[in-house]
């Protein structure tokens, strides 16, 4: 038994080919249609192309930078690049913490693992200590929650569809989380110090 | 100078920063003139990605006039207006002798894995960023280009990374003549890549979102067909449905580690930061395509291991083609594109925010608030 082919879907047989506009409609309602049809007119293709001009380079190695304290670097480099960013040098316990992920390569968890947790003992160390100073964080300036009200937060969000909306309103808490706990440790801190003197 | 600083995750502010110098004779330092933010500064913004310091500046994306130039720079000269790549790289490495600027090998010395990306950790080579008044940019004379007088600001600021980027997408999917594409994600890379697929002859191109005003702009900029998500129990079989059954030829991924539709993926990446990305568009693609397809990955993800679908990937024989975007080789052809108006990125362009704003710039096109699809920064002194 068999069945006429028009009546299958086209990936039961051979020879149909997907009902598309022919070019010439394609190419009246969009502009520039299959302008770059042709993979030579493509920039990336193929993907490795020698650039005879270097980009631009008028050097075979670059001058190297100075290094001005010791660079933390991924040991799967031969050596410090010859460029590279100064920003944020690093400092404190989130510093340790980096130089140490540093000693494991790309290729080990511990490496990343280790990096993130900087991540987040650095914003404790700097929430810390920019208490100390003229400007603390504030985190309603710094979260930019005010625009809720310039911005149609409310609009934006009822009466649509969006599945980002159930966990968005986890962002508060991870927001504001390490201020109530800390907060809360500061808190028994200081009545456990109360205590101990009154007691 | 100005400059927006992280104060750690969800959280910036404008501070009084050094202003940069020169710190490589092939460095020049720009006065910004305009950014904008991108769908990979939500990563940072999120802190999802390791090694994004406190005091960092963000921005990778910028355009500015040369204020200062090293001793060994040929090229440009003070007052020159230019656009700049995002992609730190030196032009001479073996990577970039073959025109994979986004892999230089000279740049971060953090990683090896990840090429420079200015103001996008140190994982990307610990470089300040454009999200201020001034910049520091190595290797002068090898990625920035002088604004061509045809140019308006506003593509010019897109072509830095945005519009190559959607349009590498759609290069990385080796369209050929009829195919159907499916684009996940209508943010400003996937608006691209569904608009350049029809330049490379796409027959059928197909826009899944879950948000309706950017579906709204994927009908509209980029003449696509557009599916909502929510709309369906399983957008994976309704891609089925709606491809005869074979699935698109090609797909490309341009919504990377914060994707939706799947709670548990995306809170143990985006909330509690388990996995490198939540890749629920990575595998809604591998699973929705026919078998021998190609999917192009443009979303980025983070480097510590994600759970996707590789197996059936396998064992449907696909292809897949990824990368940062070279955005340098993308410029001659896509300044083409531009003129000719078969690319129009200013289009896209929703939000102009002061730099004194940008808390509320990365809010606003954080929660999509607003139709926001792109916000652009405006420095104090521009
Ligand atoms: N490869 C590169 O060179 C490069 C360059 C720029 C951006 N990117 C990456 O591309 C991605 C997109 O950037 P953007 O600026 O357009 O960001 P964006 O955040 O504006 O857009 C992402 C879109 O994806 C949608 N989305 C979320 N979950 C989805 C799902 N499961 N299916 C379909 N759509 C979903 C969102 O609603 C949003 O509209 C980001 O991951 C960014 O990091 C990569
Ligand atoms: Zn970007
Ligand atoms: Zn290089």
């Amino acid at each position: 038994m068999t069945s006429t082919s028009s009546d299958l879907p086209i990936a039961y047989v051979p020879g149909r080919t997907r009902p598309t506009q022919t070019p010439e409609q394609l190419r009246a309602r969009i502009p520039g249609w299959g302008v770059d049809l042709d993979p030579a007119d493509r920039p990336s293709v193929p993907k490795l192309q020698f650039q005879e001009d270097l980009s631009g380079a008028h050097w075979e190695f670059p001058d190297r930078q100075p290094e001005k304290w010791p660079r933390e670097r991924s040991v799967e480099h031969a050596f410090l690049t010859p460029v590279f960013g100064t920003a944020q040098p690093p400092k404190g316990l989130s510093g340790a913490i980096r130089k140490y992920a540093y000693r494991y390569s790309e290729g080990r968890a511990a490496h990343w693992l280790l990096l993130m947790f900087a991540d987040r003992v650095d914003a404790g160390e700097h929430h810390l200590s920019s208490l100390l100073t003229l400007r603390p964080d504030n985190p309603i300036t710094e979260t930019g929650v005010l625009s809720e009200f310039t911005h149609h937060g409310l609009r934006s969000r009822v009466g649509v569809k969006r599945t980002d909306l159930v966990h968005q309103s986890l962002d508060p808490v991870i927001v504001a989380g390490p201020w109530l706990i800390g907060g809360w440790l500061a808190f028994r801190g200081v009545r456990r110090a109360v205590r101990a003197l009154r007691g | 100078m100005r400059a927006m600083v992280y104060r750690g995750p969800y959280k910036m502010r404008v501070e009084e920063k050094h202003k940069p110098t020169i710190e490589h004779p092939n460095d020049a330092i720009v006065r910004v003139t305009l950014a904008a933010i991108c769908g990979s500064d939500l990563h940072l913004y999120h802190g999802l990605m390791p090694d994004t310091r406190i005091g960092h500046t963000f921005g990778h994306e910028f355009i500015g006039v040369v204020d200062e130039v090293g001793s060994s720079v040929q090229n440009l000269k003070p007052g020159d207006r230019v656009m700049v790549p995002f992609n730190i790289f030196c032009g001479s490495c073996w990577y970039c002798a073959r025109g994979l600027y986004s892999n230089c090998h000279n740049v971060n010395p953090n990683a090896t894995a990840v090429g420079g990306i200015y103001g996008y950790s140190h994982t990307t080579g610990g470089y300040d960023g454009g999200q201020a008044e001034f910049v520091r940019v190595p290797f002068a004379d090898v990625g920035p280009v002088l604004i061509p007088d045809w140019m308006h600001d506003e593509d010019a600021v897109l072509l830095t990374d945005a519009t190559p980027t959607g349009y590498f997408g759609a290069q990385c999917g080796d369209i050929v003549q009829g195919d159907t594409v499916v684009v996940f994600g209508a943010g400003p890379v996937g608006l691209v890549a569904a608009q350049s697929s029809w330049l490379m002859g796409a027959g059928r191109v197909i826009v899944v979102d879950h948000l309706e005003y950017r579906l709204e702009k994927a009908r509209s900029f980029a003449h696509a067909e557009t599916l909502n998500f929510t709309d369906y129990g399983d957008i994976v079989l309704e891609l089925k449905r709606q491809t005869d059954w074979l699935g698109a030829d090609v797909a490309i991924d341009a919504v990377g580690a914060e994707a939706d539709g799947n709670l548990l993926q995306h809170v143990t990446t985006a909330k509690f930061k388990l996995q490198g990305g939540s890749p629920v568009a990575l595998n809604w693609a591998i699973d929705s395509v026919r078998k021998g397809a190609t999917v192009s990955v443009m979303g980025a993800y983070g480097p510590i291991f994600s759970a996707v679908k590789f197996g059936d990937a396998m064992n449907k024989g696909l292809t897949l083609r990824m990368n940062q975007c070279p955005v340098k080789r993308q410029w001659p052809r896509l300044f083409e594109h531009v003129r000719n108006g078969h690319l129009t990125p200013r289009e896209i362009v929703t939000h102009r925010f002061p730099l004194e704003h940008i808390a509320e710039g990365y809010h606003v096109f954080s929660a999509k608030l607003d139709g926001c699809i792109k916000p652009l920064v405006v420095p104090t002194a521009a």
